[in-house]
């Protein structure tokens, strides 16, 4: 059969008509959904990553999530209605991120939508989740190129990651001249969540006199990390700054340390420290000691809305506080970001909820105050830098910081 | 760069790729005898991962001690899952189909992990884990020597099995033409199920090192299979000899290009040299050349 150009152009002009239709629809029926019927449960719909590379992260914000309704749940849901979490994974793929948030949205009819784990997968949510006229409220999606889509519905409620290593290196530049690490070398993984922290202090660290002596990127399907590794300890730095997203990646540099008897005096990683329990089992707490890591909540915190969750953590999961990971108050604040917005709105209206998110309003969270910018940063938080010293993680930067306690300098040695 | 790091990813390679090529020869054992491209090999490994962690947590059993025990079970293991799924592929789609069916199994068994063990990730402990000797300044893992051993002794055994043993010859007679060994009398459908059963076995090896020398969860079965996979197409799918050059070639390879280049193009250049011997001999290293029928 011929199929002449015009009649390509008519029927791909139906289509996109058809399409938009529906979108429209789908959209529609989500965005109206302020008039819940009295008695009916409020669906928010959340794509997680229950397996694949990031799923270790997907479980913990799972339990955030979790947590987050079962409290809301006790004192009489959302405006009167019971919160229903329908929860789908994505096998940390971000194309599978997309059908999930589509499916949620034009055949679930989930009347709201909270983020993913990660910034890879963020972005393409927010995006697809921004055809319906939804918000996307999110708490690990802090990477610049995130904003830097300039999308309208979308909202992080955690600290943007660029600016994640900055108490750090005001730390290291800070320290007297004869105590000083001479000595840096930068490895991280090509990720968006990691290279933007990395490459943010290399030039303060260079400029206070710390030369560079190993600075490469690693792809993130790696499965043995020994090479790597062994590459930086022959560098020889006194510290090492590893730009990774998860547990193992951090595991697997510090063994490949310890076997080659490299014991930098300072060893700071972007993400994997942060996972409370999951870091402690997987590398032992005798290695764990002196172990950095960034970032803008820690379970020692003094917020009374984090003592809060913490305690409501605790009860449910076990453990201690500072084997809370990160991830469960990443999630927790997205919902408690969302509450204050639906009770301020007065309904599940997603229009309204964006515009009143843009509104510069501060809301509370557990991980401190949220207020966005135009691009859906959250401008408030204050970056801060944890270490491990025991069994406990502390926070030790900013150095005025009340509730800093001095850094454990130099790193002991591993299993010390 | 320098010499040091040079010496050591030479090592790393060769040492790292042993395990890889342990890990890939049950995979193209099974290809060869049944023309079953088996994507549950990466969660299999993964199983035998955890079934060391098991006997280490509730047990304290010693990592290789346990292999006693891991090797037997997961070789039982593989002879379920042929008697189960594959036992029932026939057909000129067999091979295509043992892509479904073996994708069916790996989710399922992935499944099972994070019920029983979570998502969280695990690693094997064991003294001599985080331990190395030193030559010169180059460092050698107690545990991935330890591999590199275990990977020699029992990849000897296999070509023992192979080469000197009745059950070898119709093992390698079932390699060269099902057809005509089951003609000379050879049981082909049994071959075919202990042979399944020993490309399972050998992934408890290859798990236990893997959980030794990377922390993981069920979902590290991923990047495990894709470089599984390339590992057999580069050495010539159904050629154990090739399966333990491709092994090591692309550790060694992807290690050494990290040290004097970059670690980023560590996995292209694998891919570079692929496609290279692919378009000079697209039976792989090692394969046998392919004939297809007009």
């Amino acid at each position: 059969m011929k199929f002449s150009k015009a009649k390509y152009l008519r029927a791909a002009a139906a289509t996109s008509i058809a399409g938009a239709s529906l979108l429209t629809l789908a959209g529609t029926s989500g965005a109206s959904s302020g008039g819940l019927a009295k008695g009916a449960p409020v669906t928010i719909g959340i794509s997680l990553s229950l397996s694949g590379d990031f799923s270790a992260d997907g479980l913990a914000f799972q339990q955030g999530y979790k947590l987050w309704a079962a409290d809301v749940n006790k004192t009489g849901g959302l405006l009167g209605h019971k919160v229903v979490l329908d929860i789908v994974s994505d096998a940390s793929s971000p194309t599978q991120v997309v059908t999930n948030y589509q499916d949620l949205i034009s055949v679930k009819h989930v009347n709201l939508t909270f983020g993913p784990f990660s910034s890879l997968l963020s972005l393409p949510a927010a995006k697809a989740v921004a055809r319906y006229g939804y918000a996307l409220v999110e708490g690990a999606g802090g990477a610049p190129s995130v904003f830097q889509a300039g999308l309208h519905n979308l909202f992080d409620v955690s600290l943007p990651v660029a600016n994640d290593l900055v108490p750090f290196s005001k730390w290291i530049t800070s320290l007297p001249k004869a105590k000083r690490p001479t000595t840096v070398a930068y490895v991280t993984s090509n990720d968006p969540f990691t290279e933007p922290q990395v490459t943010t202090i290399e030039p303060v660290l260079a400029k206070a006199g710390i030369k560079t002596v190993y600075n490469h990127v690693f792809p993130a399907e790696v499965t043995d990390y020994t090479s790597i590794a062994d590459a930086v300890a022959a560098s020889k730095p006194q510290v090492v700054v590893l730009g990774s997203v998860d547990v193992p990646t951090v595991s697997s540099f510090m063994q490949a340390f310890e076997q080659s008897g490299f014991s930098p005096k300072v060893f700071i990683a972007t993400g994997g420290p942060d996972q409370g329990t999951t870091f402690l089992k997987a590398v032992g707490a005798k290695n764990a000691n002196g172990m950095m890591v960034p970032n803008a909540w820690y379970g020692g915190s003094s917020n009374p809305l984090s003592k809060k969750m913490v305690a409501e953590y605790v009860k449910l999961y076990g453990g201690t506080a500072s084997q809370v990971s990160s991830d469960v108050v990443e999630a927790y604040s997205v919902g408690e970001v969302v509450a204050q917005a639906v009770k301020a709105t007065g309904g599940f209206d997603n229009k309204k909820i964006i515009q009143y998110l843009h509104s510069k309003v501060t809301l509370q969270s557990a991980q401190g105050p949220v207020r966005f910018n135009a691009l859906g940063m959250n401008t408030t938080p204050t970056a801060f830098t944890f270490q491990w010293q025991g069994t406990k993680f502390v926070q030790v930067n900013p150095a005025g910081d009340p509730n800093s306690v001095p850094v454990l300098f130099p790193k002991p040695a591993w299993g010390k | 760069m320098n010499s040091i790091a040079l010496l050591s990813a030479a090592k790393d390679g060769i040492l790292t790729g042993s395990i890889y090529a342990l890990m890939a020869t049950g995979l193209t054992l099974i290809f060869g005898v049944m023309d079953i491209i088996n994507l549950a090999q990466g969660i299999l490994v993964i199983l035998g991962a955890y079934l060391s962690y098991a006997l280490q947590v509730h047990w304290h059993i010693d990592l290789f001690v346990g292999l006693l025990i891991t090797i037997p079970t997961m070789f039982i293991v593989g002879i379920v899952i042929e008697r189960l799924f594959m036992s029932r592929l026939k057909g000129p789609e067999k091979t295509a189909m043992s892509l479904l069916v073996t994708y069916a199994v790996s989710l399922l068994i992935e499944g099972s992990l994070n019920m029983i063990f979570s998502v969280n990730d695990v690693q094997l402990q064991g003294w001599y884990v985080p331990k190395a000797f030193a030559i010169g300044q180059i460092h050698f893992g107690y545990v991935y020597v330890a591999g590199f051993i275990l990977a020699g002794v029992l990849l000897s055994a296999l070509y023992f099995m192979l080469y000197r043993t009745r059950f070898g010859v119709s093992v390698r007679a079932s390699l060269a033409d099902q057809t005509s060994a089951a003609l000379v009398g050879i049981d082909v459908r049994r071959v075919s199920t202990i042979t399944f059963g020993i490309g399972v076995a050998v992934t408890a090896a290859g798990g236990m090192i893997y959980g030794a020398t990377n922390s993981f969860n069920a979902s590290s079965s991923y990047d495990l299979i894709s470089r599984l996979l390339t590992i057999i197409v580069l050495g010539g799918m159904g050629s154990l000899g090739g399966a333990m050059v491709a092994g090591v070639s692309m550790v060694f390879i992807g290690d050494m290009v990290g040290v004097i280049w970059s670690p980023v193009w560590s996995s292209m250049s694998y891919f570079v040299v692929l496609v290279i011997v692919l378009l000079l001999r697209p039976q792989g290293l090692f394969g046998k050349q392919l004939t297809r029928a007009a």
